[in-house]
């Protein structure tokens, strides 16, 4: 499975999603590749991935895709990240 | 896997600010008496948020201001601003935001070694009221875990 962490320009946002999402996974038992990505490199990205996670911010630049897009309020929030991934991939 | 050194010139505490643009400026500008970045990285990071929004407001009261590595960073760095009233940044859940981190990285792999570490702080949801209202800029880089820089760590090289 492949998820993808999503921001404006692929430092610092995305990074600190794409580890906090894999704590969560951890959490959830699940096993999945977090990639993260910025704006510019997110159709390669996502074009076969299962999830996107991002910003509500950020969605309106996604354009078309295949993958569930999962907005993420508080980046830093386990719960959240947990729970809105078991939710997607459950 | 540790924070970049976070030097007090790079903190600035209890800041009164009009605006977000102003916040940023500030972070920008701790980066710069820092050391870490040339002044052309703080209008880089007020374009990243006119080009693609708020997004950088990561948690709530919290911005991650950024912009890509380029020639005006000239070594990584870390700032922290906080601010005496909140200002928005147009983040539908986050706002108001009265914490800024000015991140600068040279290049986007060097970034992912400590970006676990402040993961790792920010996983604590009580970080960011506690940085808010930290009286000056020694708590806030103890509230961050970040040693004071020592003269030591310069003799690394010495000793090859």
């Amino acid at each position: 499975m492949k998820i993808v962490a999503l921001c404006g320009v692929g430092i610092g946002t995305s990074a600190i999603l794409k580890v906090n999402a894999e704590r969560a996974l951890e959490r959830l038992d699940i096993e999945a590749e977090v990639t993260a990505a910025d704006i510019a490199s997110v159709k390669l990205a996502a074009a076969d991935a299962q999830v996107i996670l991002t910003s509500s911010e950020l969605v309106p630049s996604i354009g078309k895709t295949n993958a569930d897009v999962i907005i993420i309020d508080n980046f830093f929030d386990l719960d959240e990240l947990t729970a809105k991934l078991e939710t997607a991939l459950g | 896997m540790s924070l970049p050194p976070l030097p007090l010139d790079a903190i600035d505490v209890g800041l009164h600010v009009p605006d977000w643009r102003a916040a940023i400026g500030a972070a920008g500008a701790a980066l710069e008496r820092s050391g870490s970045t040339a002044p052309g990285y703080t209008e880089r990071m007020v374009g990243v948020i006119e080009e693609f929004g708020a997004y950088v407001v990561i948690a709530p009261g919290l911005a991650l201001a950024h912009a890509r590595p380029g020639p005006d960073v000239l070594t990584e760095g870390l700032s922290v601003v906080t601010l005496a009233e909140a200002v928005p940044f147009g983040h539908p859940h986050n706002d108001p935001v009265n914490v800024i981190l000015g991140l600068a990285v040279t290049t986007g792999d060097e970034h992912v070694h400590f970006v676990a570490e402040l993961a790792n702080v920010f996983n604590d949801s009580s970080i960011i009221p506690a940085l808010a209202a930290a009286p000056d800029a020694a708590t806030v880089r103890s509230l961050l875990g970040i040693a004071e820089p020592t003269g030591e760590q310069a003799t690394t090289e010495d000793k090859k």
